[in-house]
């Protein structure tokens, strides 16, 4: 088996997939041509696993697309070609095309659940697909099938070949996915952002898979992602796009640890990282659009290098110093520009010294599912609560970290706080013993603006057909009465306090970018001067540099005002960097709650082990250590430790009976396991 | 901060409502389909409006010499059975109905809208009562609900515009409803839930703008649907009351000559199915403008 970091590099030639001066872009509205690409230059050896990184809008997609020969309605090729090994896939026929696809190259969407189809048991698609790309003889295509199932590490192959795709978590649809694009044992294979999406354990194992599958069988790779984390474990050599060029290429571990280029080393500086408890630095202002670019560096506005030169110059891809290819005029002094923050201001946060809880949850417990009257009839036992014995106090003017896997109930809670979904027990409270009612009409106005909500997705939370005005002014207007010229006045300053110039009034959600649009989110919430700011998953649809800076944003708002914020997070790392406090939860219970530094080192609960070891640094070597399956429950057990089924230092039947005691590690940090402080202090259970 | 000394602007969006309609009509004509369905429905609003200063005759002149004449320079669609000139009382025709039907369309589009959204967004037990409540009215066919209203009250616009009013708002509940659901989901409007506004408010500001082209292209649709209704009333003898031209009377007038005499129904035959067909080539242009997809967005 070939270890990736000793594969023999590949003389010219001998290339699989070679990419030449590719120009790809559309038409604009006045007839102008708008490039996406620019002169990429990329070549993929045999075996060789390339990754392609970049931001929304870097056009990494585009190219990843375009290496199949594919383009999305309304592009065309302006210049250059791409060749398969030999053969230009542009100038080839749809027919021909199609042979190439799927049996010699083969794409892994980065949805997969969307591109399963939902009507077909999985067995059947991929007998389908061996039919279409491989010579499979009919009688062999069931043990292929099942061989495919098992190669891609399903549990009972037999099993999942039988099962419809909505009856499969999302990790396993994405290695049905996989097992599919593998059947036709393609020689290369695209991966556009395979593990978006997935939970943090999943997208761990799915990684851990897609290393070892190219290390065994020798399948060229090209990974798309916005994650260097991702790129870091699985490819040896890195692309880093800007604005539709390539601007820099290297070995992984050279690209990762100290990259040429000022944007590489802006991106890693923004990465949050779970070693460091400070805000990583934000990476100001926002790529070019498509034609936006002029005469000199893309890059060049953004810069903290440039100088007159760089912006009117447009730079070659040169080969630096330490061997890597850099498209910059100033590559030799970009180690100037950090890429690990240094611990400023925004990153000390006080001691402790205010007890006093600005939010207190008491023995919280939330059902969806309500028994059915035939249920009820018949006395079957009521299914366990979605949300079940969450006690928490959020200290005022401090963040408390809410975090865990899809399905944990993380985002169930803040509904129900906010009055959006209904309580079956216990008390949600405000100080002074003001206990919030379920609904939210039944509050009062002052408790109303009390708690304000930020959502994940701004365009989902934004309405698209209100100005930014409208929007910002529905708070005010709704808890201080205000109109005219006050109003406007107060708007001003909210958007102000965001970062967000007056001239943002007039215009539409959907003129804005991404961080724009989560940065009026942030004001709209602000503007009703809440005492408690609940943030669901605030930046994961957020570019890292852009995250950076609202992660950034959010503290300074906090520590000027005094704000409380209860923030829901998958991302630990993110959490790590904002929080005083966190609490750990799964399936809807908490594991583990403390302060910050505590609860991110030992003694831990197993499930924040294994939160913690699954978590992506951009470091080649950093190897997660996995649970026994990534499984994903779609139900809490009835009884006992809601961890028992997928824990690695499981204790017996009593971890199944028993709900686990709450184990105080000192300091207020608490962990509920039946396992004594001792052995957790231990550290992990040895991989299995 | 040296902001706070300018007036409030409306915070309307650039170029304002007029602007937009201006934008919206333009995207309508850039296909020729949508081009010619502007044509033949601003044709047919213009001779409505303007018919009665230039039409050649007196649409009630009566000529017992020139009863049923074919058409020639003098009557250029001919003469009807009782020596009417055709053309004038084409020309004429589509004016009551486009009155009724131009005011009864807004009125079952706001009624209809305004009530599928109410329940849209209520949900739950009321809105399932409402609903079957609605498929009722709808399982009957529309000719016998409404000549049951028209026996009822008589004829005449106030009981037209009420009766088609009413039956075209139901089909929109049902779109209003829909396009509802899509929206209340969403997070803005759990977001202003949140907050604490009213149901009036997140109807009128979150939910109204974004059902709004929905509503517009199916009360487009309705509207055609309306023309139809009442010229089929008309024909049926329950509409206008002569001498008052009106195409659906004069196809009914002229049906028993038809053999002999096809201009007498040939001409209001065109004038309503040309405007029909104009109304729905804008409402399909107007439709892909917007977004809308009427196949999905109109279940009924």
């Amino acid at each position: 088996m070939l270890e990736p970091a000793t594969r023999p590099r590949l003389e010219a030639g001998g290339h699989l997939l070679n990419i030449r001066g590719l120009s790809i872009g559309f038409t604009g509205r006045s007839g102008e041509t708008l490039p996406i690409l620019r002169h990429i230059d990329l070549a993929v050896g045999r075996g060789e696993s390339i990754g392609i990184v970049g931001e929304s809008g870097s056009g990494k997609s585009t190219l990843a697309l375009a290496a199949m020969g594919y383009l999305k309605h309304g592009l065309n090729v302006i210049g250059g070609d791409v060749l398969f090994p030999d053969r230009d896939l542009f100038a080839l026929s749809p027919g021909q095309l199609q042979d190439i696809r799927g049996r010699r190259l083969a794409l892994i969407p980065q949805n997969s659940g969307q591109s399963l189809t939902p009507t077909l048991r999985v067995g059947a698609q991929l007998t389908e697909t061996l039919k279409l790309h491989s010579n499979t003889a009919p009688e062999r295509q069931a043990a292929r099938v099942t061989e495919l199932l098992a190669k891609v590490r399903l549990p009972d192959p037999h099993l999942i070949a039988g099962r419809y795709p909505h009856q499969l978590s999302g990790g396993q649809q994405q290695r049905v996915a996989i097992a599919m694009a593998l059947a036709g044992e393609p020689e290369a294979l695209l991966l556009d952002e395979p593990t978006t999406g997935l939970d943090v354990t999943t997208q761990a194992h799915i990684l851990e898979l897609l290393r070892d599958l190219a290390a065994q069988y020798g399948t060229s790779m090209i990974y798309v992602s916005h994650d260097l984390g991702a790129i870091a474990r699985v490819c040896e050599r890195v692309v880093v796009m800007y604005a539709g060029e390539i601007v820099l290429e290297g070995a992984t571990r050279q690209v990762l640890s100290s990259p040429d280029h000022p944007y590489a080393r802006g991106l890693l500086a923004s990465l949050p990282r779970l070693t460091g408890s400070h805000l990583p630095a934000a990476l100001d202002g926002i790529p070019p659009m498509p034609g936006g670019v002029g005469g000199g560096c893309a890059f060049a506005p953004r810069c903290a290098l440039a100088d007159s030169q760089c912006r009117e110059q447009r730079p070659g891809l040169e080969t630096t110093e330490r061997g890597q290819r850099a498209r910059c005029l100033r590559s030799a002094r970009a180690s100037e520009i950090p890429i690990a923050p240094a611990p400023g201001e925004a990153g000390r946060r006080p001691a402790i010294d205010d007890d006093r809880a600005a939010l207190t949850l008491d023995a919280v417990s939330i059902r969806y599912a309500r028994p059915t009257p035939l249920a009820r009839l018949l006395r079957r036992a009521p299914a366990a609560a979605t949300v079940s014995d969450i006690s928490i106090a959020v200290i005022k003017g401090q963040t408390l970290g809410l975090v865990g896997e899809s399905g944990s109930g993380k985002s169930t809670i803040l509904k129900a706080i906010a009055g959006l979904l209904p309580v079956e027990n216990g008390a949600i409270s405000l100080p002074d013993n003001q206990t919030l009612a379920a609904e939210v009409e039944r509050r009062n106005p002052s408790q109303l603006r009390a708690i304000q909500l930020i959502f994940q997705n701004p365009d989902e939370s934004l309405n698209p057909r209100q100005t930014i005005a409208e929007i910002i002014a529905q708070p005010l207007r709704l808890y201080f009465d205000i109109s005219g010229a006050e109003l406007r006045r107060r708007s001003v300053e909210i958007l102000d306090t965001v970062r967000l110039g007056a001239h943002y009034l007039e215009r539409l959600p959907s003129q804005l970018s991404g961080g724009e649009k989560q940065r009026v989110a942030i004001a709209r919430a602000f503007a009703a001067q809440p005492d408690i700011v609940l943030c669901d998953e605030v930046t994961s649809a957020l570019d890292v540099s852009v995250q950076a800076a609202v992660l950034g944003l959010l503290d300074t708002l906090r520590r000027e005002r005094g704000t409380t914020y209860l923030f829901v997070s998958h991302d630990l790392a993110v959490v790590r960097t904002l929080s005083h406090r966190v609490a750990v939860l799964y399936q809807g219970r908490l594991c583990e709650i403390g302060a910050t530094a505590r609860v991110y080192s030992l003694p831990s609960h197993p499930y924040t082990e294994t939160l913690l070891s699954a978590v992506l640094e951009p470091d080649p070597d950093r190897a997660p250590r996995l649970a026994a399956h990534d499984a994903v429950e779609s139900s809490p057990p009835a009884a006992g430790c809601p961890f028992q089924r997928r824990c690695a230092r499981r204790l017996g039947a009593i971890c199944d009976e028993q709900a686990p005691p709450w184990r105080d590690a000192g300091g207020g940090h608490r962990i509920r396991c039946h396992l004594p402080l001792d052995t957790l202090q231990s550290g992990p259970a040895p991989a299995v | 901060m040296n902001t706070a000394a300018t007036p409030a602007r409306a915070p309307a969006r650039p170029g304002g409502a007029f602007a937009a309609l201006v934008a919206v009509l333009a995207d309508i004509a850039r296909t020729p389909s949508g081009a010619a369905g502007l044509i033949l429905l601003s044709l047919h609003l213009l001779v409505a409006i303007s018919a009665p200063l230039w039409v050649p005759y007196d649409y009630r002149e009566v000529n017992s010499l020139l009863i049923l004449s074919a058409p020639g320079a003098e009557h250029w669609f001919g003469t009807d059975h009782l020596g009417r000139d055709t053309l004038t009382r084409t020309l004429l025709g589509g004016r009551e109905a486009l009155l009724v039907t131009g005011v009864a369309t807004p009125v079952a589009v706001m009624w209809g809208g305004f009530t599928g959204i109410f329940f849209g967004l209520t949900g739950g037990r009321l809105d399932d009562l409402f609903m079957r409540f609605v498929d009722a009215l709808l399982s009957l066919p529309w000719i016998l609900k409404m000549l049951v209203l028209i026996v009822t009250f008589g004829t005449g616009l106030e009981v037209f515009i009420p009766t088609l009013a009413f039956f075209y708002g139901i089909p929109i509940i049902r779109v209003a409803r829909a396009a509802t659901h899509d929206v209340v989901a969403r997070d803005f409007v759990q977001a202003a839930r949140a907050r604490g506004h009213g149901r009036m408010t997140i109807i009128g500001r979150e939910l109204l703008p974004n059902v709004r082209d929905a509503l517009l292209v199916e009360g487009a649709m309705r509207w055609s649907w309306m023309l139809l209704a009442f010229s089929s009333l008309s024909f049926l003898g329950f509409g206008v009351s002569p001498p008052t031209p009106d195409w659906g009377l004069m196809i009914a007038n002229a049906r028993g000559y038809m053999s002999f005499a096809p201009w007498g129904v040939l001409a209001p035959m065109i004038a309503l199915s040309s405007l029909i067909i104009g109304i729905n080539l804008t409402a399909d242009a107007l439709a892909k403008t917007l977004g809308v997809d009427r196949a999905q967005k109109a279940p009924v």
